[in-house]
């Protein structure tokens, strides 16, 4: 009997807080130093108290592990907490079954979970643009905000003086795109601009910019009834000036995704416009002097600029958890938004900070001194306040959407359509997705 | 005289083919009767709002002129994966047999490729091709003054697909031909040659015919493959661009129904391609069959 007391004594420190702890599934998709980056997150949570334990698990990218999460929902084996990506958005929040009422909830809303774990939640921390993509019309936080980028310019500050123009004076607007562009490709550049992410940046950003919509019912924040707009003539003219310059070379195009950032960072590319969070991968990079600014906008468009939408995840909550997991979860949500933890997030990968807090602690820090450029994300989305069509876009099906977008642009880009057909297409072909995702969730 | 095993036992025999009867039905039947009913439902990502609407998803894709691309696409991807994968085998194998210094080493080469995950293989190719980085993409332009863009250009994509496809399957293809050729008896090619028949006469009189078993079930597994087992490669490389470009069926099914959760369009996808390759098969049992010698 007194071996086991000691026994016991003995395992009692070793294994920690294991034997009381609640513990709480997180998948997440993010790899490398960003997966060892979740991993510390949690770990520091873990030791903060002894009541809970966050298991971090790397389940794929966005959209392996969003396929796993709804196939264990539909087996009863939900993971307690998941990062998804923001086109599954819409999907997510069809699930919370807040609306109408009549189907079964799949997700528990994050302000729901902080009501229930009793801990102080306050949603006007969180940076408006950021949380507003994913509250609901009601103004309720249904996830909380992870990591989340936005585009921006970057150009090669190596490229500018060999082609006679100032480093230091980034073009602003488009206009001064093209003549820098004119200059950059007469000093020999082979690759004059290029873009990642094309659907992002070039429509979904480019319309919230200048303040066009996207889809109608405020880019689908209103209901599953929405429509897309983006074939206006402000879409039109746009990639209609982007096809011109591919034309001219000035313009190459490098992939649908951040296949162009490599194509920046290799020196083949003289100006890139991209996530904010490929900045960490540029600086490793590039062997040249680089430096960012603000997403070009059209001087001629009244309004602009406005400000632009974010990309990235957001963490969801599933529902039929026990309420204990509920204020452990509530708690890790409290930790990780700390303006401490925020601000070494923002700076370690470029990503946004979710509050202003974090953001202010940054400043404080002296960051954005040490490294110029890297608050213009933060400006450009925080500086006016977003109107209907730049709060962000809720649509239904946004995966095959965005594909189709793609599909069509990549049209524009190999002369076989023009602008005009490619994105009247576009919206036609997106329409058809948008009444396919409102009937199966009506 | 019967000389057939007879089972007096009434369970026994019933028994012994239960586990495969039971793998069949689990991993095969039941799936594609999933498959058949969730293509008439209409349902949100988790089920939890679940309508049955007919044929109405097949309908839809009917309707959608790029779901018919998509067969063209397939249908070209098919037939070149299957005709160059087995035509550069067979060319490979009939090289490797005659070879008689460092056949070894020749065979361990070929057969290589095989152990090549697709996805893996695809990425090889892509960077070999990468319109900015790539170094047969830069040889050709350089040397050849052609420009490589997969990016864009929808042809260039689909030979991308194709090439990475054909690679990867050769050295399956190879390693049943050169066990074909193993087995044909050394006299019958003697006795040919002494008759006065050059290489390619004994090529297409005596070994071609003798191959014809392995071509057969080479041309089965081929278009198999072809239709399901390489929509890893397409996902590596092209995602099915430029523009639909390289979108076959099969990987269609896995976007639509993996990454746009769009169930019911997927199931009824997955139903039509069931359909064609059950179709395929047929034919292939019915008509080429009878033309194999055994």
């Amino acid at each position: 009997m007194k071996l086991r007391n000691l026994f016991l004594l003995l395992a009692l420190p070793l294994s920690g807080t294991a034997f009381a702890a609640t513990e709480i599934q997180w998948w997440h998709s993010m790899t490398g130093a960003l997966g060892d980056r979740v991993n510390s997150m949690a770990e520091r949570f873990n030791q903060s108290q002894s009541e809970f334990k966050v298991m971090p698990v790397f389940k794929g990218n966005y959209d392996e592990s969003m396929a796993a999460m709804v196939a264990a929902t539909r087996a009863g084996n939900a993971p307690d907490v998941i990062q998804i990506f923001e086109v599954g958005t819409a999907t997510m929040m069809a699930a919370s079954g807040d609306e109408g009422g009549k189907k079964k909830s799949v997700v528990k809303p994050v302000y729901e979970v902080m009501a229930m774990g009793g801990q102080k939640f306050d949603p006007k921390a969180y940076v408006p643009a950021v949380s507003s993509y994913y509250t609901d019309s009601k103004g309720r936080m249904l996830s909380l905000p992870f990591n989340s980028s936005t585009p921006v310019f970057y150009y090669s500050k190596d490229a500018f003086k060999k082609a006679g123009l100032d480093p230091n004076k980034p073009p602003l607007t488009w206009a001064e795109v093209a003549a820098d562009a004119e200059k950059l490709k007469a000093s020999g550049a082979s690759c004059v601009f290029t873009t990642g992410w094309q659907s992002w940046v070039q429509l979904e950003n480019a319309s919230a910019w200048h303040d066009q919509p996207f889809a109608t019912k405020s880019n689908g924040f209103g209901g599953l009834d929405t429509k897309l707009v983006f074939n206006g003539p402000f879409q039109v003219k746009h990639i209609g000036m982007l096809a011109d310059w591919q034309k001219k070379g000035l313009f190459t195009y490098g992939g649908r995704k951040n296949e162009p950032e490599a194509m920046f960072f290799n020196g083949e590319c003289a100006m890139l416009t991209s996530s904010s969070a490929a900045y960490g991968n540029i600086k490793k990079n590039a062997k040249f002097d680089f430096a960012v600014s603000p997403l070009p906008y059209h001087a001629d468009v009244k309004g602009a600029p406005r400000n632009t939408i974010i990309g990235g995840a957001s963490l969801w909550v599933m529902a039929g958890k026990t309420p204990e997991k509920y204020k452990g979860i509530a708690r890790f949500f409290n930790f990780i938004s700390q303006p401490e933890l925020q601000a070494e997030w923002h700076q370690a990968t470029g990503y946004l900070p979710i509050t202003k807090a974090a953001y202010d602690l940054t400043k404080q820090q002296g960051y954005y001194e040490k490294n110029p450029g890297t608050d213009i994300s933060v400006l450009q989305m925080t500086s006016k306040t977003p109107t209907d069509n730049s709060r962000g876009i809720r649509l239904g099906n946004f995966v095959q959407i965005r594909n189709i977008i793609d599909e069509e642009l990549e049209s524009v880009w190999s002369g076989k359509k023009t602008a005009k057909q490619a994105l009247d297409e576009a919206v036609e072909r997106g329409n058809e997705q948008l009444r396919k995702f409102e009937k199966a969730n009506k | 005289m019967e000389k057939r095993a007879r089972f007096r036992s009434l369970w026994l025999p019933y028994a012994l083919v239960a586990p495969q009867i039971l793998i069949t039905l689990v991993f095969f039947i039941w799936p594609a009767v999933q498959a058949l009913w969730q293509s008439l439902l209409i349902q949100d990502a988790f089920g939890s709002s679940v309508e049955f609407v007919g044929l109405a998803n097949f309908a839809d894709l009917f309707h959608d002129p790029y779901y018919l691309k998509s067969f063209r696409v397939t249908a070209v991807f098919s037939i070149a994966v299957a005709f160059f994968g087995i035509s550069i085998a067979l060319l490979l194998a009939v090289m490797a047999d005659r070879v008689v210094k460092g056949s070894a080493f020749y065979k361990t080469m070929l057969i290589w490729p095989y152990a090549v995950a697709p996805a893996v293989a695809a990425v090889l190719w892509l960077f070999m091709f990468s319109p900015s980085i790539g170094i047969i993409a830069w040889s050709l332009k350089h040397w050849f003054g052609y420009d490589w863009n997969h990016l864009l250009r929808g042809d260039q994509a689909l030979w991308l697909v194709i090439g990475a496809a054909v690679w990867k399957q050769i050295s399956y293809n190879f390693l049943f031909f050169l066990a074909g050729l193993q087995a044909i008896p050394k006299s019958l090619i003697e006795a040919a040659a002494i008759d006065g028949a050059g290489p390619l006469r004994r090529f297409a009189g005596i070994i071609l015919p003798l191959l014809s078993p392995t071509l057969f079930f080479l041309l089965v597994v081929n278009v198999v493959y072809a239709f399901f087992d390489t929509f890893a490669i397409i996902d590596a490389s092209t995602q099915g661009g430029p523009a639909k470009a390289t979108e076959i069926l099969v990987f269609k099914v896995f976007n639509d129904g993996f990454r746009g959760l769009d169930l019911g369009g997927s199931a009824a996808q997955s139903v039509i391609l069931m359909a064609i390759v059950i179709a395929l098969t047929v034919i292939q049992f019915k008509f080429v069959e009878k033309k194999v010698h055994y």
